[in-house]
């Protein structure tokens, strides 16, 4: 799966084609938004009962990343569960993983919104956030220049619908990585005033960078 | 039950005699089905009975004397597919339930009725309430149903044969099964339009005894021609342009005209091209279902109030109110299927005993053939239909949700109840329980959810875990799954709605672009959220929105007319001049198509060779077919580069020639290969987001949604994904593929297709075949990404390179 290499304040950086980020230089691999546990969340209040497979579906994808590059210090750029009561109802074969995923490294859980603390008997340690050199690594930008998640980037790519990393002067947006999260276009609003101007990165079997499409914004 | 004095009365004093089909219905012991065309006192024949019933009724008890009926139950449910319909019907009602005194409440309730109205006819229901099969799925489900419907006595349900189309019958006949749980001895009587198998639309309607089937005097034979035109029809495409000019002249001469053509984008495109002829400013509307509800009702009141001499309609006005001025129906383009024909044709019968007018218009020469196909259906009365498949499962799923909503219940007694109803006889007992196990657990391999179980079984009842996932339920009932819409409204503030384009044509747009929607050419300035601002913009070149959604193919029946009609020379003097010289031509240059034989081709054009397959399969099963060639003559090397379908024929293009294309049209390789081919693609996902929603896997409206963001909701396809990937044999993944299969693949017509040809002929030619020819102009060209295309990428670079003078430079 071949990336995106860039330049950001300094840090020489790969944007994957699965969502990850990848720092060779440090070997550091950050993925955001990996929501564990969603559906469990979901039937607990309620709703439809979604395929109970997210968990494995999306630490397969981070276990290919880990296999291929071989981190130091992986990342969990917040909401890393989809809540609390998730993170301490984690399926054992999905826990299982997590702890295989984990030896030989360290494992950093920054702190989400959805997720603001972290279960004990999980492996890695929390965390509010971390520093690259000057770039600041946290779950929602802030003070830039940050590298950050929540929000879920996404564009429309001949005519599909793709996860985006968004490249701008200050702020680096990560796609989520997590199975079933959802998607907030690249052209909204809130995006836009982040990175106004710069690339969009767009995920698949190869990273595609793309010029952000401002449409028809007032 | 014979019509009482006072009703007597009140038809002479109308000028009217009842109809013997009227009567017939008043007459019926249990359930009936009126066949009958627009016109024909069908409403009234479907209500009589109730009226006659609360009439008696209602002396006995004295419950009209003081005008107050008794509190309690509803006596009558009228059931419709459109909710204007059932206004309209209400407002019918009110006349003879007016003049005969009765004294009744009369009210409908749809998803336009307000919350204090709703929560009104939960206690305190009307004797006649007019709904739609969604409503009453929703009012079934609240606690108070045994309660609302324990007295109901009749149900009538009109325009059944359109409900029988889609999954909203089966909803409706699983209702209907509750509803004679819960009031046994009700009679139901079914309103239909003429359709090629009563009997069938009668069971699907039964339940335990048969059902009686009154068919009336289908009144004179309609006056059916095609259109004359002084400018020939185009070989291929066209939307019926060329016949504006005498189109605009029938308008003219009749009253009020109802002009139908196929797809959204064709009646913009002949609404404008109408008017720009227009010089004498006939008033004409323009009506279809991407149009702003204002507009359609717009145009709808000023049909109804004789203001405009013509409508230019899609199927949007297949059903609906009957116009008794409506005295013209023009069908432009060929009708694909001969039964909507006829139905089209009754909407012009705005007196019942005099012949409805209609004429045809080909938009193309192979269309004329169609089109005469068509005519000789009519008038021999041969209607064409496939027969209906069993009850999916999706809308049972959902069904068994809605029922947990109401009450708990036993799973013996809603089997029983279920197999009760027409479409789901034949349902097993393992298909039942594996919709139940869905619903409860979510029907996975892994089991995860015990704690979270959507219903779990206490004291022998199924009920719901959590009382409060009721009112998501509710919120989403219904088998209506559209595709993603954006609005498009006038800028400026109150900017007046026009209507809707699809989201994925809106992503093609940029500001500046022009399109065209509701016959106005208008500039898009801006795209926010879920909404497209535009500005009039009557002086550019719009691009054309694209409606996507499966494309009426041409029916089994006429397929095989056609067929008949090409390959019979002796018949071909019924076709125009220029239709039978091009036939003529055909038959000396190739062959004839005929019925038993399947005819292809294969000849050089433009640098490739190309393949012609006159399969006669229609045009999602000749696509489908085209899928499947494409990838075999991958394999053998023969690089194909597109191909492209109509209703008639197959047409590929590739580097090399296919000689001999028996081995792939071998119809073990072919399911093999279409067994593959699905697992992937892009129809299959459709179908899977269509069925995931009406099971309820996916609800898509939640309480306090905000529409801006759509964070929370994501893609059906991941969903698609996972199942495949970990759960192969979930049930979503089977109705999928039952239904995909059905759809816009169609394989059970490609079976068809090499089922009836038990003769194969390819000819070798040396350059296109008159019969061919049309093919080379149609739009629509699928392209195909393979080996050929390499190759031909690097036949244009030596070519490049040896301009160049630098061949043989490695």
């Amino acid at each position: 799966m071949s990336g995106y290499g860039f330049d950001f304040h300094g840090l020489r950086l790969e944007a994957r084609g699965s969502g990850a980020l990848w720092w060779a230089a440090g070997g550091w691999l950050v993925v955001a938004d990996l929501h564990l546990g969603k559906s469990e969340r979901m039937a607990r209040r309620g709703g439809p009962l979604l395929p109970p497979y997210e968990g494995l579906a999306t630490l397969e994808r981070l276990e290919a990343e880990i296999a291929a590059l071989d981190p130091r210090v992986v990342v969990s750029l917040g909401d890393g569960f989809d809540d609390l009561a998730a993170a301490e109802a984690l399926e054992p074969r999905v826990a299982a993983a997590l702890a295989r995923l984990a030896q030989g490294r360290d494992w950093i859980w920054v702190a989400g919104n959805h997720d603001p603390g972290m279960p004990v008997d999980l492996p890695g340690r929390a965390s509010d956030g971390a520093m690259l050199g000057r770039v600041a690594l946290r779950h929602q930008a802030g003070q830039g220049p940050d590298i950050s998640g929540h929000f879920h980037p996404v564009l429309r790519l001949a005519g599909e619908r793709r996860r985006a990393f968004l490249l701008g002067r200050d702020h680096l947006l990560l796609p989520a990585f997590g199975a079933y999260t959802g998607g907030l276009s690249q052209d909204d609003p809130a995006l836009a005033a982040l990175v106004p101007q710069g690339l969009a990165i767009a995920c698949g079997p190869r990273a595609i960078a793309l010029p952000l499409l401002r449409r028809g914004r007032r | 039950m014979i019509l009482p004095p006072e009703f007597l009365d009140w038809f002479a004093r109308q000028g009217w005699r009842p109809h013997p089909h009227q009567l017939a219905l008043l007459a019926a012991t249990g359930d009936s089905l009126l066949i009958a065309p627009t016109g024909g006192g069908k409403t009234l024949a479907g209500f009589l009975p109730s009226l006659v019933e609360l009439a008696q009724v209602g002396r006995s008890h004295g419950y009209l004397e003081n005008g107050e009926s008794a509190k309690g139950s509803v006596h009558t449910l009228y059931v419709s597919p459109l909710k204007a319909l059932t206004a309209d019907i209400g407002r019918n009602l009110a006349r003879p339930v007016a003049e005969l005194g009765l004294g009744l409440r009369v009210e409908d309730r749809t998803g336009d009725t307000g919350q204090s109205q709703r929560r009104r006819q939960r206690v305190d229901p009307p004797e006649i309430l007019l709904t739609t099969p969604e409503s009453l799925a929703l009012m079934l489900s609240y606690p108070e149903a045994p309660a609302i419907f324990g007295g109901l006595r009749r149900v009538v349900l009109d325009e059944l044969h359109a409900l029988a189309e889609s999954k909203r019958g089966d909803q409706l006949m699983l209702g209907l099964a509750r509803l004679r749980a819960l009031a046994p001895g009700l009679r139901v009587t079914g309103l239909s339009a003429t359709v090629e198998d009563p009997q069938a639309l009668a069971g699907f309607m039964a339940a335990a005894r048969p059902v009686t089937v009154v068919e009336a005097d289908p009144g004179p034979d309609p006056d059916i021609a095609m259109l004359p035109t002084a400018r020939p029809a185009p070989w291929s495409g066209g939307g019926g342009h060329h016949a504006i000019p005498e189109v605009l002249a029938a308008v003219k001469a009749a009253r009020t005209t109802i002009i139908f053509i196929n797809t959204r984008a064709q009646a913009e495109l002949f609404f404008q091209a109408l008017w720009a002829a227009n010089d004498e400013n006939l008033p004409i509307g323009l009506h279809h279902g991407s149009l702003a509800r204002e507009s359609r009702a717009r145009v709808e009141a000023a049909m109804a109030a004789g203001q405009l001499r013509a409508v230019v309609a899609t199927g949007s006005l297949d059903l609906g109110i009957d116009w008794g001025a409506v005295d013209l129906v023009i069908q432009v383009g060929a009708p694909k299927n001969v039964k909507r024909l006829v139905q089209r044709i009754g909407r012009a019968n705005h007196r019942y005993n005099a012949p409805s007018k209609a004429r045809i218009v080909p938009a193309n020469r192979f269309e004329q053939i169609e089109c005469l196909a068509a005519l000789e259906a009519v008038r021999e009365r041969d209607l064409d239909g496939d027969p209906r498949g069993p009850g999916p499962l999706d809308v049972l799923c959902q069904h068994i949700l809605l029922t947990a909503c109401a009450a708990p219940f036993d799973a013996d007694a809603l089997y029983a109840e279920i197999v009760s109803a027409g479409p789901y006889r034949g349902l097993s007992r393992a298909d039942f329980d594996a919709c139940l196990d869905f619903a409860a657990t979510g029907g996975y391999a892994l089991r995860a959810y015990d704690r979270w179980q959507r219903l779990m079984l206490r004291g022998g009842l199924w009920q719901l875990r959590d009382a409060r996932a009721a009112k998501l339920l509710r919120m989403n009932v219904g088998t209506i799954v559209e595709a993603e819409m954006m609005k498009v409204r006038l800028r400026g503030r109150g900017g007046a709605p026009l209507g809707e384009v699809e989201e994925v044509f809106a992503a093609s747009l940029t500001p500046g672009d022009s399109f065209l929607i509701g016959g106005r050419v208008v500039r898009m300035d801006a795209m926010r959220e879920m909404v497209i601002e535009v500005t009039p913009d009557p002086t550019h070149q719009p691009k054309i929105a694209v409606y996507s959604g499966v494309k009426l193919a041409m029916s089994t029946q006429l397929a095989h007319r056609v067929l008949a009609l090409i390959g019979d020379p002796s018949r071909h003097d019924a076709l125009p001049a220029q239709v039978r010289d091009w036939l003529g031509l055909q038959a000396e240059v190739s062959a004839l198509p005929e019925p038993g034989l399947l005819l292809s081709e294969s000849f050089p054009h433009a640098g490739l060779w190309h393949f012609a397959l006159y399969g006669f399969a229609g045009r999602n099963a000749l696509q489908t077919l085209g899928l499947l060639l494409t990838r075999e003559m991958e394999e053998e090397g023969l690089g194909p580069l597109g191909f492209l379908s109509t209703d008639y024929a197959l047409l590929v293009w590739s580097l090399d020639a296919l000689r001999d294309p028996a081995p792939l049209l071998d119809r073990a390789r072919l399911r093999a290969g279409l067994g593959d081919w699905l697992a992937g693609n892009a129809v299959m996902k459709r179908s899977f987001r269509n069925v995931a929603t009406i099971a309820g896997l996916i609800q898509r409206n939640m309480p306090g949604q905000r529409k801006s963001g759509r964070q929370a909701t994501f893609s059906s396809d991941i969903l698609y994904d996972t199942l495949r990937k970990y759960d192969p044999g979930h049930l979503m993944l089977r109705i999928t593929a039952d239904e995909a299969g059905r759809g816009l693949v169609d394989f059970g017509r490609i079976e068809e297709m090499l089922d009836r040809s038990s003769r194969r002929e390819h000819r070798m030619l040396d350059r296109v075949s008159p019969l061919a020819a049309p093919l080379l102009l149609e739009m629509g060209r699928v392209p195909i990404r393979g080996e050929g295309r390499e190759r031909l990428a690097q036949i244009e670079a030596e070519a490049l390179m040896a301009e160049a003078g630098l061949e043989g430079i490695a």
